[in-house]
């Protein structure tokens, strides 16, 4: 499969949503090119399976572009891009659907929709690191209009913090992809992954290029202390916004966390790898206890994905493989399951027009269809066998035992206490929401789902249920790139 | 292992009822309003009759091999591979106890379907009621038959949450939502403690599949068994740590104090749910988890059985205390649940492993099976008494043996059968445990007679007050004891609690799968059924009446009474740590930090940038006076700085 056809077929959407003749017609392309990506993110992963490919990147392809700079779009693959882009076509579906009866600019919304997919596919297939930069940029500027224009609550507020904190990331990032050309042997400086991977960088480098990498892209996913914009940006954007920046934005820097900075700089890694896990536990524990308190969904399930991100961050440090491994199912479940949890929230909010837990009660009567789905997500992020929660993170919890000094097991089994927390505000939210008596008389008129919503639960869940229930699927697409990554890291000490 | 793809079969028992959730749970409302109950029935008695055949197959024909039973995997499959040794395997696992509980499970939830039939008619929510029931089959089924330690610990929590769905059925009631959260999330801080003792026992046994890892961590002088020993925290080697932590994922499932809190208020569930769950079938979860990794807990690790023995006895003794003064007849019925458990589980900790000091295994399993009946029982029974009298409270009980004949006798039966009075099926059982926990643990063996009289005691008081007391008086009650689907499971499992004493269970389900010949002597009975008829006579002369003897002797025991009325105040305890403590002096602080320091540190750059933008933006004047003196200022701190630090 040429890769080209994951940028060319959003930009086609993007101008076709941007030059339909009636606002009507914007959402019918939007939805059919989110659908066309789908098909082919499916297809891209049965061809990737299928597919006898002697080195770690599949379906490559390169263009020139500033060859005196040796920048190019170089294209490729690999099983964990492959596992991001179809969490991306899956995400962009059910985000477009939500955003069926959108009012405002439905126009405009659906452009910048397709824009932002356009940047996630074209950062997930870059092995250049200057247009996987490029691509990180276009995934954050759509996101800006989406919180400042269609937004809730203090919007200019948290469209502006979230702007300048993924920019402030991106800038480490931009800064530490320049420092990492200058770290070449002379002449041989390049932009592109493949490169690079092969160029030996001095672990004095790599000690200091890796630590803007990784904050850079760690910002995105919540790295703790930089995650603040996380909880604001989520509550101020529209449903499809948050899912979009839950599911998919998040994921680049998790991505970006591995693929560029632990792939590239493997010592790096290896010397920081103490302080990540620190970090990571301290968010995921810390994510946890404070959800506890929060009384507004979308805080809640915003704070709640500043804990789940934390596995992804706790399996990149750990450098196991299987803590690698678990570290990209957290992405994938994690995108999948908080998307669906902010369309849930979505779904609720415009008919209750509130967002706070103590308003709530009793609507699995009146919205049987919308509270299961609520309670599926739920148990979902609180780890239940059989959906993709409990796998993603059991798979970072073996993979954590796998070190064995004491103060690793100690770090493992203080995370593992946030399944614990999870529970109670997990249970709480949901409970309240859906169970009890009625909250308020007029509750009683509300409609259950739509089409539109129930089309799009309804294929999120299906991704959730496929991880959970068969995980096998996963394990070998992902597994054998992890290893990989693992023999570099362990061949370069 | 003998590779036996005749038994394929054994896969349909587990999916029948899932197929029923799945019917039910997407198709239920529009085409299933009505018949779902007998759609489910007609599933449920499939998977029973299936697994009477299994049963009939491993114990008589398959099973044994040189007088020993083994175990039988038909089937397994890589489900998630971590490592080329460890992964999760989903698979069957036929030995003894697995096979003795797919018949509990099937049987009693074949009645509890049956017994619902009648009881949740005209529910709302009928088809969803029988499909969380079939979800919560399946999950059970595929715990007791799970291969894989880590496949246990998957359906471990699936029963969880099917137990959550049903407490909370009732969800417009804030009382049954309140009890369901309490006892997903208890019971979850207890799998916290479990989940850690899989990661250390499998790191070290280098295995999840539960044959092999018994087979290494019980044979001392393997590499694992030397790994798991010789390693260690705190002074404890890791394997004791795993298998303690192990254990208190079973006791958090199986109501041990101090992970108990739970049960009592799951009681909020219907009551048939009740009585698969909460009384026969997942609250036995613990002991079987045990009884599953019996031989490492008994070569491996005394020490951690001890632990159980005692946990065991006090919890049984403490259930025992509690249930004598609650006046809920489901409560006083829970917290006898957990005193029966309470029994089980010691008599594991005083079991040892092979021959005639494995006796404490098989009696705990035989107790297991007998109260399965027994306890199903009276929870139907107290389901068709509160059915007909619209209240759980005995005060407006009493009398009810005209009313409910039928209930009367089987409730009777129920109640000497768990006092362990002869020849009803209790009696058999708890004697054998007594007999094990008086050759190894005196003291447990005194304080079991104890339990013993007072469980005698608070039987039979609720058994007089619901049916003697005083003559029945209620307007709202129904006109008649109850339909056929009421009553013929009340029927059928009192012939079981009063047969089941007399298979001969040694038998079929022992430690280490030979025979085991489980003698009952006339000479050591007499104590245990002394105390047993004594604690009914009391219970005989306080209640068949109504007097004011028992008032007396709670105000003459003031102190005692009170406490155990409000259960020790362990809830309360709870509550202090949960609201007086991980609220306010950890989440609170948490919240706050996050929103005043952390963001607060982001807000501050921010304005930072702002205010200094703001103050330095008047330099940009255009005038040029200004512009040379800063040139000035600068010139002359370049050459300050050049001279006097930058040169020396």
């Amino acid at each position: 499969m040429n890769l080209l056809i994951l940028i060319t077929l959003p930009l086609l959407t993007a101008f076709a949503v941007l030059l339909s003749p009636k606002p009507q017609h914007a959402r019918v392309f939007s939805l059919a090119g989110a659908t066309l990506q789908l098909l082919i993110a499916v297809l891209l992963f049965l061809q990737y399976r299928a597919s006898v490919s002697n080195g770690p990147w599949a379906f490559e392809s390169m263009y020139d572009w500033y060859p005196s700079w040796h920048i190019g779009l170089h294209l490729g693959v690999d099983g964990i891009s492959v596992a991001m882009i179809l969490l991306t076509a899956f995400v962009v579906v059910a985000g477009v659907l939500v955003s069926w009866n959108v009012e405002k600019m439905p126009k405009e919304f659906h452009f910048l929709l397709i824009l932002l997919s356009l940047g996630a596919y074209g950062f997930f297939i870059s092995l250049d690191l200057f247009t996987l930069f490029f691509f990180l940029e276009l995934a954050v500027i759509p996101k800006y209009l989406l919180i400042g224009v269609w937004g809730s609550g203090k919007k200019e507020y948290s469209a502006n913090k979230l702007a300048l904190m993924l920019m402030a990331g991106s800038a480490l990032v931009l800064i530490g992809i320049l420092a990492l050309y200058y770290a070449q042997p002379a002449g041989a400086g390049s932009f592109d992954l493949t490169l690079i991977g092969k160029n030996n960088i001095p672990e004095s480098t790599q000690k200091v290029i890796f630590p803007l990498l990784f904050v850079g892209f760690g910002i995105f996913t919540a790295l703790f202390p930089f995650h603040t914009w996380v909880p604001d940006g989520h509550s101020s954007a529209p449903t499809a916004g948050s899912m979009f920046l839950a599911g998919i934005s998040m994921k680049l820097g998790g991505y970006g966390c591995l693929r560029v900075a632990t792939y590239l700089l493997p010592l790096g890694a290896t010397y920081y790898s103490n302080t990540i896990i620190v970090l990571a536990a301290i968010a995921i524990l810390y994510g946890a206890f404070a959800t506890m308190m929060q009384n507004d969904l979308k805080y809640i399930n915003a704070y709640s994905s500043v804990s789940h991100c934390g596995f992804v961050l706790l399996g990149i440090g750990m450098l196991t493989k299987t803590a690698i491994t678990g570290a990209v199912f957290q992405m994938v479940s994690h995108g999948l399951m908080t998307a669906l949890f902010f369309a849930v929230i979505g779904m609720v909010y415009e008919r209750t027009h509130t967002r706070l837990v103590a308003q709530m009660g009793g609507l699995m009567k009146v919205l049987p269809f919308i509270t299961t789905i609520m309670f599926i997500a739920g148990l979902c992020s609180l780890g239940l066998p059989g959906l993709s929660g409990f796998v993603a993170e059991m798979t970072v919890f073996m993979g954590s035992w796998e070190k064995v000094e004491t103060i690793y097991r100690v770090i493992t089994i203080a995370a593992g206490m946030s399944i614990v927390v999870t529970a109670v505000y997990i249970l709480r939210a949901v409970g309240q929401t859906a169970m009890g008596p009625l909250a308020h008389e007029e509750y009683k008129g509300y409609r259950d789902a739509s089409w539109n919503e129930k089309l799009a639960a309804i294929i999120l869940v299906l991704g959730i249920l496929a991880i959970g229930l068969a995980p096998f699927w996963l394990n070998d697409l992902v597994t054998p790139s992890t290893e990989l990554i693992m023999k570099k890291i362990l061949s370069s000490k | 292992m003998n590779a036996m793809p005749a038994t394929i079969y054994i896969i349909l028992i587990p999916l029948l009822p899932l197929l029923g959730f799945l019917i039910f749970g997407l198709f239920g409302k529009k085409y299933f309003k009505t018949s779902s109950g007998l759609v489910s029935i007609i599933l449920i008695s499939l998977s029973f009759l299936l697994a009477l055949y299994t049963a009939y197959t491993y114990f008589f024909i398959l099973g044994r091999t040189d007088g020993v039973y083994q175990a039988i995997k038909p089937i397994q499959l890589t489900w998630l591979s971590f490592t080329q040794a460890l992964s999760i395997d989903m698979g069957i696992l036929l030995d003894p106890i697995s096979v003795m509980m797919l018949l509990v499970v099937t049987g009693v939830s074949l009645m509890v379907h049956i017994f619902s039939l009648s009881y949740m008619k005209g529910e709302e929510r009928f088809p969803i009621y029988y499909a969380f029931l079939g979800l919560f089959t399946f999950s059970m089924l595929g715990l007791v038959l799970s291969s894989n330690i880590f496949q246990i610990y998957m359906f471990w929590e699936l029963v969880g949450v099917s137990s959550f769905l049903l407490i909370g059925y009732y969800y417009d009631r804030p009382s049954a939502v309140a009890a369901a959260k309490k006892a997903f999330i208890v019971t979850r801080f207890a799998d916290l403690g479990f989940l850690i003792g899989i990661l250390v026992l499998s790191y070290h046994a280098q295995t999840l599949d539960f044959q092999t890892l018994i087979q290494r961590l019980a044979t001392p002088g393997t590499v694992q068994f030397s790994s798991a020993v010789g390693s260690g925290f705190l002074g404890i080697s890791a394997l004791t740590w795993g298998l303690s932590l192990v254990f208190m994922g079973g006791a958090g499932k199986s109501a041990m104090m101090p992970l108990h809190i739970w049960l009592p208020d799951a009681m909020e569930g219907p009551t048939p749910v009740s009585a698969l769950i909460h009384a026969a079938t997942m609250v036995v979860a613990g002991v079987f988890l045990v009884a599953r990794l019996f031989p490492v807990y008994s070569i491996s690790a005394p020490i951690v059985l001890r632990m159980i023995a005692f946990i065991g006895v006090f919890t049984s003794l403490f259930a025992a205390i509690i249930a004598c003064t609650q006046t809920d007849i489901k409560r006083v019925l829970a917290y006898s649940t957990m005193s029966q458990i309470g029994f089980m589980m010691f008599a594991l900790g005083v079991s040892g492993y092979s021959g005639e000091d494995g006796l404490g295994y098989a009696a705990s399993q035989f107790h297991l099976f007998t109260h399965a009946l027994f306890k199903a029982l009276l929870f139907l029974g107290a389901g068709v008494v509160i059915h007909y009298v619209h209240s759980n409270e005995m005060k407006d009980m009493g009398g009810l043996r005209k009313q409910l004949p039928v209930t009367h006798i089987t409730f009777l039966i129920a109640c000497l059968a768990i006092s362990g009075i002869p020849p009803f099926a209790g009696f058999f059982s708890k004697e054998e445990i007594l007999m094990a926990a008086h050759e190894h643990e005196p003291l447990v063996y005194w304080l079991a007679i104890l339990t013993s009289g007072l469980t005698a005691f608070y039987m039979f008081r609720l058994y007089f007050g619901i049916f003697w007391s005083k003559p029945f008086r209620n307007e709202h009650a129904h006109g008649h004891e109850g339909t056929f689907p009421l009553l013929a499971p009340l029927v059928i499992l009192s012939i079981g609690a009063v047969g089941a004493g007399f298979i001969p269970f040694g038998h079929f389900v022992s430690a280490d799968g030979r025979i085991l010949e489980m003698p009952l002597h006339v000479g050591f009975s007499v104590l245990p059924v002394s105390v047993g008829v004594a604690g009914i006579l009391i219970a005989f002369w306080l209640y068949q009446t109504k007097n004011d003897r028992p008032d007396r002797i709670a105000s003459a025991w003031k102190g005692l009474y009170r406490s155990a009325y409000h259960k020790f105040y362990f809830d309360e305890l709870y509550m202090a740590v949960t609201k007086g403590i991980l609220f306010p002096l950890v989440g609170k602080p948490a919240a706050w930090f996050d929103r005043n320091i952390v963001d607060g540190a982001v807000n501050a750059s921010a304005s930072l940038t702002q205010g200094v933008s703001d103050r330095i933006k008047g330099m940009q004047s255009g005038r040029v006076q200004p512009y040379a003196v800063y040139f000035l200022i600068g010139v002359l701190l370049l050459s300050f700085f050049l001279l006097y630090i930058w040169i020396r």
